[in-house]
């Protein structure tokens, strides 16, 4: 089974129904079987924070979400995060495709890419970093099931490691 | 567009959608005025008052819808939060939740910060833009009456609908408890989501 359906599998385990994103090459797959599968509704927002806001009021609603984005996405929603979301002990499952690290083209995407962790560590998130098929499923079902029984926040960061990296990347490297 | 429209009072205008609200609708409202006014026009568990995340109001409301379907929502937001998150316009208009009601108080300035003119005071327009974003149920509110009647209509039929009125600049009219906790609790338990037990009784 590939990361993404595996990842997709422990999402519906633990009844998220919801998936609000903004699109990114790493995250195609995951995407591709959101969209293909009926159980799953999902928002293509216009903007990261938007989304933030969607899945605070599917919350309080009774629906659990999900948020993708990739790295520079994740830059943007700050202020949402603790402005709303942690005051206000709103869980929020994020889901991060990382760029800026191990083969990175774009300088910009590399500097955003460091105030990722300080950001989330400023805020008290939780985030796990995922390296391998291995632990992922483990990893990401108690952290969500923690996430929704704790009312806090996690974020999951998909390494290359586990995604392979962003395929325009990887075509940028054979020739540099 | 907006040069035979009589400006309005927020104050006002929300005590009357407040007294109109007989099915439990569920009304988010942004940050500062929008919510102070919403908040002085009487509690109700169904209300959620922002205390942050300037621009959210509308996203917030269509997650709520999107998990209620079967509830009216109502996002009340202000013309300079609402410009802060265009965007999120278009996001509802492809989305399309019948059961979404947008109100937008535009007062053609940030009240709040001491009346700097936003983008509305010049050649903005919110209902064009609203359309142009795909909310083809968009308009301008005339007066008193037609915001009543406008807002008696809204549940006969299919959202989203956005109504946009021009203001005076008169400031909120109190203060919301700063507590997000206790807002989203209650606004939780509002919705009948919320976890229960003897905390409640």
């Amino acid at each position: 089974m590939a990361w993404s359906d595996t990842f997709l599998k422990v999402l519906k385990d633990n009844d998220v129904r919801l998936v609000t994103y903004v699109p990114d090459n790493v995250l195609t797959p995951l995407l591709k079987g959101v969209t293909a599968d009926n159980y799953f509704r999902s928002v293509c927002t216009t903007r990261e924070d938007e989304a933030v806001g969607v899945v605070a009021g599917a919350w309080m609603g009774g629906t659990k979400s999900v948020l993708m984005m990739q790295t520079s996405g994740f830059a943007l929603i700050a202020n949402a995060l603790a402005s709303l979301t942690v005051p206000s002990q709103i869980p929020v499952v994020m889901v991060i495709s990382e760029r800026g690290t191990m083969g990175e083209f774009n300088v910009g995407q590399q500097l955003v890419a460091r105030t990722m962790r300080p950001v989330l560590d400023s805020l008290g998130i939780a985030h796990h970093t995922l390296t391998d098929e291995a632990t992922m499923p483990f990893i990401v079902d108690r952290s969500i099931k923690q996430a929704f029984m704790t009312q806090a926040s996690v974020a999951f960061i998909l390494s290359p490691l586990l995604t392979g990296g962003n395929p325009a990347g990887n075509e940028k490297l054979k020739s540099a | 567009m907006t040069s035979t429209v009589r400006k309005l009072n927020r104050a006002d205008l929300t005590r009357r959608l407040v007294a109109k609200l007989k099915h439990d609708e569920a009304v988010v409202a942004g940050i500062g005025n929008s919510n102070f006014d919403l908040y002085a026009a009487g509690h109700r568990p169904q209300n959620f008052y922002m205390l942050g995340s300037m621009g959210l109001t509308c996203p917030i409301a269509m997650g709520v819808a999107l998990a209620q379907p079967e509830r009216g929502v109502i996002a009340l937001e202000g013309d300079g939060s609402i410009l802060m998150s265009l965007g999120c316009l278009t996001t509802i208009g492809k989305v399309a939740p019948r059961n979404l009601t947008i109100v937008i108080w535009d007062n053609g300035v940030y009240q709040i910060t001491g009346k700097q003119p936003t983008a509305t005071a010049g050649a903005a327009d919110i209902v064009a833009i609203a359309k142009g974003a795909g909310i083809a149920n968009s308009q301008w509110v005339r007066d008193e009456n037609h915001f009543e009647q406008l807002i008696d209509r809204r549940f006969a039929e299919d959202g989203p609908i956005l109504l946009a009125v021009k203001i005076d600049d008169q400031p909120g009219t109190a203060q919301t408890p700063r507590d997000p906790t206790l807002i989203r609790t209650r606004f939780m338990a509002g919705l009948g989501v919320g976890r229960s037990g003897a905390l409640d009784m």
